[in-house]
Parts: structure tokens; sequence; C-alpha cells
């Protein structure tokens, strides 16, 4: 393929320094126009602080950004927009209380504090009906559209600012095979025409279809960059990692269907959103609940926790019938239940206090605990390897992986009995999954009972020993033992009939 | 149709609830319905109105100005001294006078964007030294507005009182034209979330600033306003105003957390906050139980509209985001 | 290390203690009898009101929360304790300070189940709630000064001397001394400033946070109404509006101490600091005998000069 002959984007001797950790160290990185360049990196390797600084949300510590070969400060987006740099941020940069139509239009090319312009909108509408995303209302708040939808409306907002260098930063992580296939459809149209697109994504086979070229980082540094194809699946992976990774999972043991039963829930219905689903949970068993995103699969988590009112259905606890109508009803030892909830910015961990004072939150003012002994916390904190300068630094500045691990301790400290997990592994490094699904083997084998949402289907099939598969509020499959297939999960979860699962299987 | 009520569901709420209480305001009222009485209960509401907006402008950035009624006292000290004399006069002391309250509101506005002080705190100690200026102007209510110009903004026009045509033009000549442009939007977009302002390119400094130089400018005009009701300057004027303003804006469907809410909603909760008082001065309630009717309403009012958290499904929902 | 956490002193919490050295040493130079242990005592007894609202305050503001009740809470309770008091009936007197804190601690889950059930931001909700209870006072008084007068206890609380210090003072400190403890100590002081920073994952740590905040708004109440008796007995009577001068003092001296009005961070300590601090600048303010105007502008600038000095701590850092 024949490249231009000077990069869009140059940055020479890159680093960026927050506080104590270097996010980027030393990087000499360009991308080109006419090409779709991907990024990978564990959590932590500097991916996302490279697309800031690309994007001027950051300026660098020290070091050179060439935009057209002419060194220059990003002073903001809204700089770096001008020059054509174009981000979709991970964290969208959608406001939840204006419409789609108003958010199309903020900060749309040649608007600033001026009169607004409404073109973009058509443009707009024009993309997301490309993109299955036709029929979201404009006039709809953002706050009401399901997570996927906003990021299509992402895509196509990013599009409508005329790009000449497209950032893609985890973009399509909420959307389906089918859509994700028309978006990239779309990002080839627009490498065609001379557009660069920067692309980061931790689904390999996303990357393997759309990148013409691959640059790896790890710790902050900028590893490698081939052209795809160049490198095989496992070369990738240890560039990455640093070190080989024999076993991403720990070894199943052989299944007992009669271990004792931890907690049953049957018949359990809640509003529209669930509707009988009947669950065992056993002791030394992992059970996974699989499906598309938020097909109700979260829900049973807070029903189990006491967060959702009006339950249907019966609930028994080592046989006997109860109701949980409290999160903390439900720590109580006499259920112990512990739910380590999806998203742990914002409901897992309280960023601004340090490691300790959440390590201590759950623990505090439970029976027979004592919250403030650190010798509680250490067996869990050891067997995931927790990296931090002292427990009183705060949780906000340790990376994704470590924060999950603390989210993670706080709970296993107070000896549940049954652990509940919302997809614990999303956006985290391969070194701290195979940390904590060794740990999960290591506790289901203690004893503990351990419920788990996934939406990563490799996760269902190699660490659970038994699966239920949502579709719309109700559990359409429960796959056990040799059953517990990708095709199978895939099929049950778009709610195709077995017959059917062949053909579509090669789509997925 | 169904949509565009949907989507101001709040304002809408208000409006309807503006014009039960004045129709009741009016049947209960001794003399009737005549210009005199609704030009007087206009010029009241209309100086909360401006007032409410001035809060309006704080709010929908996700602040709060505890100086509103102090800036209120300040340009009405100034407006006793320079809103007199000739016509030149007059509109240069006008022209001063608004420029007392943009200058206040950008040093507000100043503290909170290059300070990084919180705008409650920051206005509760600008606060005391607008008060502090005021009295200075004014140790003692004093001075006098010109009182034909007086006249001519307080009474009415055709039997139109004059502050219900301020208040359209408020609504006609200023919020729709700025509800199209980019510092309109944006005023909701650094109210809702910051962060995405800024990554969508917003200069979210910019916009903060004019957010309070604009909450400054209505605040004056609530001071100028008052200087045409009461044709004198009296610095102690402020506290009761900056109070009333916030009931004002939640009542009429400003959310405090910023980013929604829209002006004519805070200009219609003034406006019903304004008319409560008023009806129940007529309605033939003791006068001593006014006060407490009038928390009671407020407070129901609100609660009413916080109830609907009781009928939450999801306990996680009540956090909002 | 046998907990898991330290308790590093915070620098925030010392910026109103050099403020408060520095404008005493500043004071006398033009004021010598500043520096008079009389003169002192005095300024101790005074801020000790000031103190213990303040004190309610910042349990409410580190919870991420503001009271705008205080004024009325603490009218009310000067009401009814002098009424109580003035009644002659000995069993009304002795009941006198009981009721009155009852009263405090009532109103202040009343703003509790507003805030934690009904969801209100608590700005409006106390603000409300200050409206309806200054209604129930005019309704009561007829608007007029109630009659009444302090109990002895009220008047020796506020005016009393005990080893050589003002009883107010002392009062203060061991309402500060009993509050510090709690909030160490006590799995609710943790609960605090943990819903202070995220109320959400606070709640899904199983931790009943409705229970929290009524706690937290029922402090806030005995707090006001204590300022209240002590008022009342201060000034031997309850007058109208004799609450409104202190609400905004008291946010001003809770945030001076180096309490973040967001919420989650912040300490009694620099709490009392600041009390210290802003009655000692309204005092020699007064004792310049400058007019009301002057001492609006400078007390509103050093408030501002402190809050920037904070500002530029943090960016230091």
């Amino acid at each position: 393929m024949s490249r231009p002959e000077h990069p869009i984007v140059r940055l020479r001797g890159v680093s960026k320094v927050y506080g104590a950790t270097r996010a980027l160290s030393d990087v000499d990185f360009a991308c080109f126009g006419g090409e779709i360049h991907a990024v990978l990196g564990e959590n932590g390797a500097g991916k996302s602080t490279l697309m800031k600084l690309v994007a001027g949300v950051i300026q660098p510590t020290s070091g050179d950004i060439e935009v057209d070969s002419v060194a220059m400060r990003l002073k903001g987006p809204a700089d770096a927009m001008a020059r054509g740099l174009v981000c979709m941020f991970q964290e969208l940069s959608l406001v939840p209380d204006l419409s789609v139509r108003e958010n199309l239009m903020l900060g749309a090319v040649g608007t600033g504090l001026g009169r607004l312009n409404t073109g973009v909108v058509r443009r707009a509408q024009d993309i997301l009906a490309q993109i299955d995303g036709g029929a979201i209302g404009m006039k709809t708040r953002v706050a009401d559209l399901s997570l996927a939808e906003q990021q299509q409306v992402e895509i196509a907002k990013a599009l409508t600012r005329d790009p000449k260098l497209l950032i893609l930063d985890e973009a399509t992580s909420a959307l389906n095979a089918s859509v994700v296939e028309k978006v990239f459809q779309l990002i080839r149209a627009e490498r065609d025409r001379g557009v660069g697109v920067l692309f980061i994504s931790h689904r390999f086979h996303e990357i393997e279809s759309l990148a013409d070229r691959i640059s790896i980082f790890r710790n902050g540094t900028h590893v490698d960059t081939f052209d795809n194809g160049a490198c095989s699946y496992g070369q990738i992976i240890s560039k990455m990692v640093g070190q080989r990774i024999d076993d991403l999972f720990p070894p199943k043991p052989a299944p007992d269907p009669h271990a004792q039963e931890v907690l049953r829930l049957d018949g359990f219905g809640w509003a529209d959103t669930l509707k009988d689903v009947s669950i065992v949970l056993r002791k030394g068993q992992i059970t996974g609940l699989g499906g598309l995103d938020g097909q109700g699969q979260g829900s049973v988590l807070q029903g189990l926790f006491g967060l959702l009112r009006g339950t249907e259905g019966r609930c028994l606890v080592g046989g006997t019938p109860v109701a949980i109508n409290h999160p903390k009803h439900a720590k109580n030892p006499k259920l112990g239940i512990a739910l380590v909830p999806e998203d742990r910015k914002t409901e897992g961990l309280i960023l601004d206090q340090s490691i300790a004072q959440n390590l201590e939150l759950a623990a505090l003012g439970t029976d027979g605990i004592n919250a403030s002994d650190p010798a509680i916390y250490r067996p869990f904190l050891d067997a995931l390897e927790l990296k931090c300068d002292s427990l009183d630094q705060p949780v906000s500045q340790l990376s994704g992986g470590n924060q999950q691990k603390v989210a993670l301790t706080k709970w296993l400290a107070l000896g549940p009995r049954c652990m509940l997990l919302a997809d614990p592994t999303r956006g985290i490094d391969v070194k701290t999954k195979t940390q904590i699904y060794a740990l999960l083997r290591r506790l289901a084998e203690s004893g503990v009972a351990i419920l788990l949402v996934s939406t990563d289907y490799e996760e269902l099939i190699h660490l659970c020993d038994e699966t239920h598969v949502f579709y719309q509020g109700r559990i359409v499959r429960h796959l056990t033992g040799e059953d517990v297939t990708a095709e199978a999960i895939i099929a049950a979860s778009l709610n195709i009939p077995a017959s059917a699962q062949t053909a579509q299987s090669t789509h997925a | 149709m169904r949509n565009l009520l949907k989507a101001n569901q709040r304002e809408a709420i208000a409006i309807l609830v503006l014009a039960v209480l004045l129709t009741l305001y009016l049947t209960t009222h001794p003399t009737g319905a005549n210009t005199y009485v609704v030009t007087i209960w206009a010029n009241q509401c209309l100086i909360l109105a401006l007032a409410a907006i001035a809060q309006f402008f704080a709010v929908i950035v996700r602040g709060i100005d505890l100086s509103v009624g102090a800036v209120m006292a300040l340009t009405n000290c100034v407006a006793s001294y320079l809103v007199i004399g000739s016509g030149l006069d007059m509109a240069f002391g006008i022209a001063a006078v608004l420029a007392v309250g943009v200058a206040c509101g950008l040093f507000n506005g100043a503290l909170v964007v290059f300070g990084r002080i919180q705008p409650i705190v920051a206005t509760l100690a600008t606060a005391s030294l607008f008060t502090g200026l005021a009295l200075l102007l004014r140790p003692t209510p004093g001075g006098r507005i010109d009182y034909d110009l007086a006249d001519a903004f307080t009474l009415d026009v055709l039997g139109i009182p004059t502050a219900l045509i301020i208040a359209a033009a408020v609504i006609g000549l200023f919020w729709v034209p700025l509800r199209r442009t980019g510092l309109g939007l944006g005023l909701y977009a650094v109210g809702s979330s910051e962060q995405a302002a800024f990554q969508s390119g917003m200069p979210v400094p910019v916009i903060r600033l004019a957010s309070f130089a604009m909450g400054g400018l209505f605040a004056g005009l609530a001071g100028l306003y008052f200087s045409f009701v009461t044709t004198t300057g009296d610095a102690g004027i402020g506290p009761n105003y900056t109070l009333n303003s916030i009931a004002a804006v939640v009542l009429g469907g400003v959310a405090l957390r910023g980013g929604v809410g829209t002006l004519t909603g805070a200009m219609a909760g003034a406006f019903i906050l304004k008319t409560i008082g008023s009806l129940m001065f007529f309605s033939g309630l003791p006068p001593l139980a006014q006060p407490f009717i009038e928390g009671l309403i407020l407070a129901g009012a609100i609660a009413i509209g916080g109830a609907g958290v009781l009928r939450v499904k999801n306990r996680l929902e009540v956090f909002g985001k | 290390m046998n907990t898991i956490r330290q308790n590093l002193p915070r620098i925030d919490a010392l910026f109103p203690y050099v403020g408060t050295v520095l404008l005493i040493l500043g004071g006398s130079y033009f004021f010598p009898q500043i520096l008079g242990i009389e003169y002192l005592a005095q300024q101790l007894q005074i801020a000790a009101f000031l103190g213990v609202l303040a004190l309610g305050a910042t349990i409410v503001i580190l919870l991420g929360h503001i009271d705008l009740s205080v004024p009325w809470v603490l009218g009310g309770a000067a009401i009814i304790s002098t009424s109580l008091a003035g009644s002659g009936d000995p069993a009304f007197i002795v009941a006198a300070i009981p009721m009155a804190l009852l009263f405090g601690a009532l109103v202040g889950v009343i703003n509790g189940v507003g805030v934690a059930i009904l969801r209100i931001p608590s700005m409006v909700w106390t603000l409300a709630v200050n409206s309806m209870l200054l209604g129930v006072a005019v309704l009561n008084t007829g608007g007029f000064n109630p009659k009444g007068e302090a109990s002895v206890t009220m008047t020796w609380l506020a005016t009393g001397n005990l080893a050589g210090f003002p009883v107010a003072f002392l009062v203060w400190m061991t309402v500060t001394g009993i509050m510090a403890l709690i909030l160490k100590r006590s799995a609710f002081g943790r609960y605090l400033s943990a819903i202070g920073y995220n109320e959400k994952a606070t709640f899904l740590s199983g931790v009943s946070t409705p229970s929290v905040i009524f706690a937290a708004f029922a402090i806030a109440g005995l707090c006001s109404a204590l300022g209240g008796i002590m008022l009342a007995g201060y000034a031997n009577q309850a007058y109208q509006s004799m609450g409104d001068p202190f609400l905004l003092p008291t946010i001003a001296a809770v945030v001076i101490g180096g309490t973040s009005i967001l919420g989650g961070r912040g300490s009694l300590i620099g709490t009392v600091g600041g009390v210290l601090f802003i009655t000692l600048l309204t005092s020699i303010l007064s004792v310049m005998q400058i007019s009301d105007a002057w001492r609006n502008i400078i007390f509103g600038v050093i408030i501002i000069s402190m809050l920037l000095l904070q500002t530029l701590r943090r960016k230091g850092n």
C-alpha cells in the first residue's frame, strides 16, 4: 500500500507524567492518512493517554507533537478539531441532558458560540441510517438512549466533524456484531477517501478484520509497529504482555451436580425486565449468565443484592426462603451475599478515598469482622498482586485493573457465601484477568458459590461450570459441560433456534 | 405537539399552575380584575422574575448564586444616584447600572473559573462585599429615581402592564435567540456534563464566565426595575431576594444539579411565588398564618415533585447519574 | 501497623489558625487591648455560639449537603426554651433545655426525610423547612418578641465562668470533643465522608445511607438548637430573626476550615479554627469602629482571600 510521505500526526519523544506515574515515556509515533492504524496494549499501557494527547485533551509533559509536519501545542479539543483531529472518546462526549439533535450541533464545525448549524443534523442522520441507527429520535434526550445507541450517535457526531484523522477509542464496545460490521464499512470508506484512522479496541477479531497497521504499547512505551498480518496472534500477545501467558484460564475441576445448594431462585421476575428466572447456585461452582448486553442478566444480580423493589418468585438461601430488600441485609453474614458492581468507578469504589478506606467500607459494622484489621484483606491483595505505593494512596491513582482488585478484595474480606460479579474483567488487561480468574476458581474450590455476568463468551466457556443465556428477560438456554460452545452461546444470545445455528455462527 | 409538551413538561406544569393561581387571585381580589390591580401584581412579579433569571444563569451551569440580592441592592443604590436628570444623563445612568451588574457577575465568574472556588462559597463572600459597597453608597435608604421614567416602566401600555411587555420581550428578544446559538447550547452542556462539553470542543471557561455575566446583567436589571417601582435606593433589600430567587427557579422546573430547565420556567416560578403571596394577602386568611402557608406550599410543591422517587423500582435509580 | 489507615493531619485545617494568630498580632498593633486576657476570653465566649452551630454544619457539609434551616431551628429552640423557662412552673423550667433539643433533633429528622427519602436537594428542602418554621413562629408569637426568659441554667451556659474559662467555650469544646470522637471512632464517621464523596457506592457497600443522613441532619438540628438555647441564655430572651445573622457566617467558618462544600473532605478541627477566625475578624472590625459598609467589604474580601489561598495551596501540590 502506498503511504503519503508525511504523517498527519507525529509524536517525537513525547512523555506524559501524572504525579508519580509515567503514563507515557519517550514515545515516537506517527499515523498517516488513508490508513487504519490499530493501537494495542493492556490497560495502563498508555493507549488512552496517547489518544488524549492527539485529541488535545491533555498536553505532553515533554516532547513534540507535529501536525502536518509542524510542531505545535494543541490547546484543547477545539484546537485539535479545527486541525481535523477528531476523537470519539471511550467516556462518551455526549451531554446527557441535551437531545440527540442538540448534541450533534454542539461544537459542530464553524459554530463556536455563535449561530447553530442545523446542517450537521441531516448529515448525521444519513450516517446513522447506515449503521442501523436510523430509528434514533433526534429529539430524544441522550440520557434516555441505550449505551449502544449513544455510541452510534457518537460515531455520527465524530464523522460530521470532517476529520482528517479519526480517533476511535473503544468506539464499538457496546455494539453488536452486525452493527460493528456496518461501522467498519463506514470507517473503511473514510480511509479510502484518505482519512487516517486511529483505532483502539480490546476485541482482537475486530482489529484483525479492520486494521492496516498495528502498534503495540506496553507500560507507556511504544513497543513495535507492523503491518496487519505480519505477526501471529501469539506474537502479538507476547509483545503486549512482555511475557508469555500459557493459560489464561485455570483448569476446571470435574463438575459435581449434587454439590450442596447455596442459593436458589424459583420463578424470579421483576417488572418487565425479568420473567420466570430459575437458577441454582451450588457450592464450588461458577455459574455464568450470558447474552447480549441488557437482557436482564444484570437485574438478576441487583435483585439478589436487594436493589429491586417488587420482585416476584422465590429466593432460597441455604434452603430457607428469604426476602432480600437491602444491600445491608444481603451482606449480613446470615446470607453472605456480595456484589461487585459493573461500574467500578461510580458504583464499586469511592475514587477520591484511599485504598484502605475503600477496603473498609463493606466490612465496617459487620458482626464478627474487624474492618480496620489489615490481616483480613492481605491474603486477597497478595493473591491478586495489588500494585500500589501504600494503602493510603487514593484509588483514583490506580490503573483500572488494580482498581478492580480493590473492589473485589473489599467484598472477599467479608468471607461471602455467594459472590455476584457483574462483568468483572470488562476493560481489564490480560494479566489482571488471569489473576482474577485464578482467584475466582480458588474461591469456588473453597466453597463459595459464584454468579458471574459476562459479555465475553470466552469466560463463559472456559471459566464457568455452567451458563444461563438470557434473551429479553428470560433464560433461553441452560448450557453445561461440552454444550458450552461459542456457537451455542451466540445462537442463544440472538434467540435463534438450534437448527439455524451453523448458518448464523459464520457471520458472528 | 405532544413531543414538545413532553420535552417541556416542567415548564408546562409551571405555566398551568400560574394561570390557575392568577385567575384565583383576580377573582378573589376585592376590587376585581382591573388594569391597576394587574399592573401592581405584574410589577412585583417582574422584580422577582428578573432576580430568578439571574439565579437561573448560575444554576444552569451547575452553580448557585448567593449574591443575587446583594447585586440588586448595589445596582439599586447606584440607580438612586444616576437615573435622574436629563434624558442623556438617565441613559448613561441606566447603562452604568447595568454595567455594574455585569461587572459583579464577571467578578463572581472569575472567582469560580480562575479562582476555582465553588460558586456557592464564592458568592457567599461576594454578597458581603457587594452589600458593603451598597451600604457605602446608601448607609440609609434615600435618593430618587426620575418619576416620569419610573412611571413609563411601571404603568401600562394600552391596558397591558409594561412589566408583562418587558417579560415577553426578555423571552422573545433575548432567550429565544440565545437558545439558537452555541453559547445557549453550551450553557446546558457545561451544566449537564462539563467533561462532555469540553471534549466536544466547547470553551468551558468562557461559557461559565458568560453565564455569570448574564446573571449579573439580570441581577442589575432586577435592581433597576426595583428602583423604578420604589423610586428610591435601599441597601437592605438583598437577602430576601436571594432566597426567593432560588425558590423561584426550583418551582419553575430548573434542576439545581444544572443542565435542566429554561429561563421561561424560572420566570414562571417567580410569578407563581409572588402570586401565592399576593393571593394570601387578599384570601381572608389570618395575616399571621401567611408565612406558614407560604412555606407549606413551597415545601408541598417541592415534596410532590420529589415523591416520584418513592415509586422507583430499582433502588439505584434514586442516586441519579 | 495495627490499623490499615493512617490519619494524616490536614494542612487545610491549619490555615484559619494561622489567620487567627495574624489577626491577633496585626490587631494588637493598633489596639493593644486585644492581647488582654479579658478581651480574648470574651472572644472565646462569643465564638462558642457560632462554634456550636458550625459543628452541626460541618457534619451536614461533609455529607455533601447543606442545612439552611439553621436560623429558625435556632430561633424555635430559643422560643421554646424561654417560654418554658419563663412559665414559672418548676417542671417546665427543668424541661426547657431538653424540649428545645428535642425540637432541634426532630426538625433535623424532617430535613433528613426530605433529603434521603424524597431526594429533594437539601438546599431547597431545608430552605422550605426554614420558612415553615418561621411561619409557625410568627403564628405563635404574633410577630412580636415572644414572652419568656432564660432559665438559670441557660444563663449559666451562656455567660457563666468555670475554672477561669467561659462556660460557653467549655460547652463548645465538649461538644467538639464528643463529635470528633464519633467521627473518628465510629462507622458513622466513615460513612459520612464516604456518602459525601459517592453516595451510590456507599449504598452498594451495604450501608443504610438514609439512616446516616437522618442522623447527620438530626445532629445538625441538635447543634442549632443548642446554639439557640445558649443565645437565648445570653440575651435572656428569644427574639424574632435572632438566627438570621448566623447562617452565612456558619457556612463561611466551615469552608474556611478546609471542609469542601461538595462533601467528603474536611475536619472539625478546621471548623473550630474557622469559627475563631471569623469571630475575631468580626470583633476586630467592630473594635475599629468603622462603618457597617466597610465591615461588610473587608469581611468579604478577607473570606475571598482565604479561599483563594486554599486554591493556591492545592495547585502547589
